[in-house]
């Protein structure tokens, strides 16, 4: 559990996923960030109480069918649903993503994308896009602007902007307002998790050839 | 207060069920939560016969899980709410939602009786604050976890009151980090 992480989640952000209104690559944005970060896991919680009370407070509860009660109890007779075998540890991915990796971060299929940077796009509905990025130390990532709302957060190393330095649990929000360029730390390559609403805006004109390789 | 005393006893049906598998604990709850959970499915879009498969699968996931319930942290009825809120996405994705790593109490953590009453009365006191609000941002709130409200359209509701119920979530954390270690 990291005590230093500096940047959370948006109160938005966090009330989305508790009432469940969020894509599934912001989910599991949220979700890798809960794992690693007890602040916004109450902040989380919280947000739950409020859903707690709007499922409490309903007046016209639907009455069930009569023989309901008796058909939850031959669903229960059955068994609990098998759960998942207990993962492998691994110190730079959070269960979450080790379930969409099928692994630890060894597993992960990684494609490069040039200058030595490599991505794997996770598979999740396609709202919203989520993706690992492995940047080599000292690498700088293309010069780019956003269309939409791009969260990064880091999982392993660090990484430097115009805004400011961000190491593992921190999440950078980015929006159409941000143009940066975001530089991994000298002393240990840099892994994100990065989701996106919308295709980046790359700046110069020798990357922008780049994004139909990098799908984002 | 009798409301206040009710929710605390949700908690004991719970434990019941967890310790003995005690089905007349089970029948009550169900008969409380199971209506308002097919609502909540309901005026989330479901059609009736989904909204009622919903409710028993989730009433269902209830018993399963009795074991990882942590009432320092949460209600019943925010526990209910998360379980139905799940479901109701699995349901449109036909997969699992990412859920963050489970911290679990086990039987050697078993929350201190003091911390529980106190999480409860936090939360009776945040519906207190809840209901208080003016009609409008209320049913904004509602639209929300009804799932009519996008994430952007949502940031305007961070007035919400969740100070008090927030710190108490995060100490319950921290000693369940601690009885972990
Ligand atoms: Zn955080
Ligand atoms: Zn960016």
């Amino acid at each position: 559990m990291s005590k230093s992480i500096k940047h959370h989640l948006t109160d938005d952000l966090l009330m989305a996923y508790a009432a469940g209104s969020l894509p599934e690559a912001f989910d599991l944005m949220v979700a890798t960030h809960l794992s690693l970060c007890d602040h916004c896991r109450a902040r989380a919680e919280s947000y739950d109480a409020v859903g707690g009370h709007v499922l409490e407070e309903q007046t016209e509860a639907i009455a069930m069918s009569d023989k309901s009660l008796a058909a939850t109890m031959a669903l229960i007779s059955k068994g609990a649903p098998a759960s998942k075998p207990a993962r492998p540890n691994c110190s730079v991915l959070p269960a979450p993503l080790q379930d969409y990796v099928g692994g630890t971060v060894s597993d992960i299929r990684w494609k490069p994308i040039g200058m030595g940077v490599k991505q794997a796009i996770l598979p999740t509905t396609s709202e919203a896009s989520a993706r690992l990025l492995f940047i080599p130390a000292g690498t700088a990532v293309p010069d780019h602007s956003h269309n939409g709302i791009e969260l990064t957060m880091v999982l392993q190393g660090a990484f430097s902007d115009e805004v400011d330095r961000f190491a593992r649990g921190d999440v950078e929000i980015a929006d159409e307002d941000l143009e940066h360029t975001p530089v991994a730390d000298i002393s240990e390559d840099c892994i994100c998790l990065a989701v996106t609403d919308a295709p980046l805006k790359f700046t110069k004109l020798m990357p922008r050839l780049f994004q139909p390789f990098l799908r984002i | 207060n009798g409301r206040r005393e009710t929710r605390t006893e949700w908690v004991d049906h719970v434990r019941r069920i967890r310790d003995a598998q005690d089905q007349a604990a089970f029948a009550e709850l169900f008969q409380h939560f199971a209506p308002r959970i097919k609502a909540f499915l309901m005026k989330s879009g479901s059609d009736a016969t989904m909204a009622e498969e919903c409710a028993q699968e989730v009433m269902a996931t209830l018993w399963h899980k009795a074991h990882l319930f942590d009432p320092a942290r949460a209600t019943v009825a925010t526990w209910v709410f998360t379980i139905a809120r799940n479901k109701r996405i699995d349901v449109l994705r036909k997969q699992r939602r990412p859920e963050p790593e489970e911290l679990w109490w086990g039987p050697e953590a078993e929350p201190e009786q003091d911390d529980v009453i106190a999480l409860q009365q936090e939360t009776a006191q945040l519906r207190a604050a809840l209901t208080a609000l003016p009609d409008a941002q209320r049913e904004l709130i509602e639209k929300a976890y009804f799932g009519d409200l996008s994430h952007r359209e949502i940031a305007s509701q961070t007035g919400l009151p969740l100070g008090t119920i927030k710190s108490r979530i995060r100490l319950a954390l921290d000693r369940l980090r601690h009885a972990m270690n």
